[in-house]
């Protein structure tokens, strides 16, 4: 028996519009949940260099707890689990958003924690002597230095969960994956599917590069 | 005369280290104090401890009409003991994300509400004081070192502070930048600023200082008129440390 494959352009450039109901769906998920992660990420990293233990505790273990278990069992404990719990069904859109959330916040609260702690003692000791609160310090002179100081390993974070919303078609959301799923169910074409789907991620996180670049560039020239 | 300074029986550790030993130290009003001693002997930890940028363990400390509790004590006078005195650092600590002149204009309109208007007159005119009014708008990165410390003065004197504290200004400066700053020093002392300064510029503190105080191991061992501690010193720690500064 003789094998041979082609690669089939029809069946690639037809897949399109059916994959392309995706990303929606992954945008939606990645760029919710980077938002809260954000948000999670400041809030949690500012609270794991504060000086008071009781503060400083829950922080970190969040932190570990986060950064220290599988993304997909996460988000398969919050679809599966939680309801259990909360005694209800979460959509799992929520679900998907929820874990990317959860999870980046936690490598942010590092990003976070780690640009904070860059900047040189000297510049709160000025702010303080000049008579500005600790709080005038932190946010009009250390928080702005940090900030930029944390755009490049923010924009792999985003990356990472870009890519990391693509375990969510275990939880039956329409991202990517899951369109492709369904499509090659249909047509049995997984080679060009998976290549067109592929290239979407790549198209996301290649524009996503270029913009922090371009952000990067002018934080740069400004300090 | 009015103190503007007043330490009693001041101590402080840093670990094991008996960093500050009973320090007794008044500073009037007017009056240009320079701290001398060796590296490690304190006299940098003394006056960051008039801002309480250190915390003392044990004495007492008032700064102009305040007094500023040792560690662990109540701290609510120290708002307005920072807004009252000044600080310029070794390495001159300018905000790098912020233009020379929004350097300046921050604290005024964070902490005293100034407009903006008002507060970048000031900035201007300080800027012109301390020579480098064609500066304003540069970042501090593009300034030369000498510049940079000059804003730094330009920034703490934008508070209108009643005592000025420098710490080491011109330690970090290449030679020939150094004499742009102490000139602004010098001005400064001049219009009747109250000054504590630790520096090794002996020359400056021989010309400008009112007083002149050599700290060794966290002590004041000699107290006196420039001319007395250096042209004859009681203290035989005063007597090696001078012989080893002044004689290059």
């Amino acid at each position: 028996m003789e094998f041979q494959f082609q690669f089939d352009w029809q069946a690639a450039i037809n897949s399109i519009p059916y994959l392309a109901k995706g990303i929606p769906y992954t945008l939606m998920i990645s760029f919710g949940g980077l938002a809260i992660g954000f948000v999670l990420g400041i809030f949690f990293g500012l609270l794991s260099i504060n000086k008071k233990w009781f503060l400083r505790w829950p922080a970190t273990a969040y932190i570990e707890i986060f950064r220290g278990t599988p993304i997909l069992v996460q988000v398969l404990f919050i679809f599966y689990g939680l309801p259990d719990l909360i005694g209800g069904p979460i959509d799992p859109l929520t679900a998907g958003i929820a874990a990317i959330a959860l999870n980046s916040g936690a490598y942010i609260s590092e990003v976070v924690r780690g640009g904070v702690q860059s900047i040189d003692k000297g510049q709160s000791e000025a702010g303080l002597s000049l008579g500005l609160s600790r709080t005038q310090t932190f946010w009009s002179i250390i928080w702005p230095q940090a900030f930029r100081r944390m755009i490049p390993p923010l924009g792999n974070q985003a990356i990472v969960s870009i890519k990391d919303t693509s375990l969510f078609s275990v939880i039956g959301v329409g991202e990517l994956v899951r369109q492709g799923q369904v499509y090659i169910a249909n047509t049995f074409t997984a080679f060009e599917v998976y290549f067109v789907v592929a290239l979407m991620y790549l198209a996301i996180t290649l524009s996503l590069s270029l913009v922090l670049r371009l952000l990067e560039r002018r934080g740069v020239a400004s300090v | 005369m009015t103190q503007i300074v007043k330490m009693k029986g001041m101590n402080k550790h840093f670990g094991k280290l008996h960093v500050l030993k009973d320090i007794d130290l008044t500073v009037e009003q007017g009056e240009v104090v320079v701290i001398i001693g060796a590296s490690g002997s304190g006299k940098s930890t003394l006056i960051r401890c008039v801002n309480g940028l250190e915390e003392y363990e044990s004495g007492s400390l008032n700064v102009d009409s305040h007094a500023l509790a040792p560690k662990g004590g109540n701290q609510s006078t120290l708002a307005e003991i920072r807004k009252e005195v000044g600080m310029v650092f070794q390495q001159f600590n300018l905000f790098p994300h912020l233009t020379v002149k929004r350097n300046i204009m921050l604290a005024p309109m964070k902490v005293k509400n100034t407009s903006q208007v008002v507060a970048n007159a000031t900035a201007e005119r300080l800027l012109e004081r301390v020579g480098i009014g064609d500066q304003a708008d540069k970042y501090p990165s593009q300034l030369s070192g000498g510049q940079q410390q000059r804003v730094a003065i330009a920034r703490a004197l934008a508070m209108e502070p009643r005592l000025m504290l420098f710490d080491e200004p011109t330690s970090a400066l290449d030679p020939e930048m150094i004499g742009e700053v102490l000139d602004v020093m010098r001005e400064l002392a001049k219009e009747g600023m109250t000054m504590m300064v630790v520096t090794h510029e002996m020359g400056f503190a021989r010309e400008v200082a009112d007083r002149v105080i050599y700290i060794h191991e966290g002590q004041i061992v000699e107290e006196g008129r420039p001319d007395d501690v250096f042209d004859n010193p009681q203290n035989e720690r005063t007597q090696a440390f001078l012989s080893r500064v002044l004689a290059h």
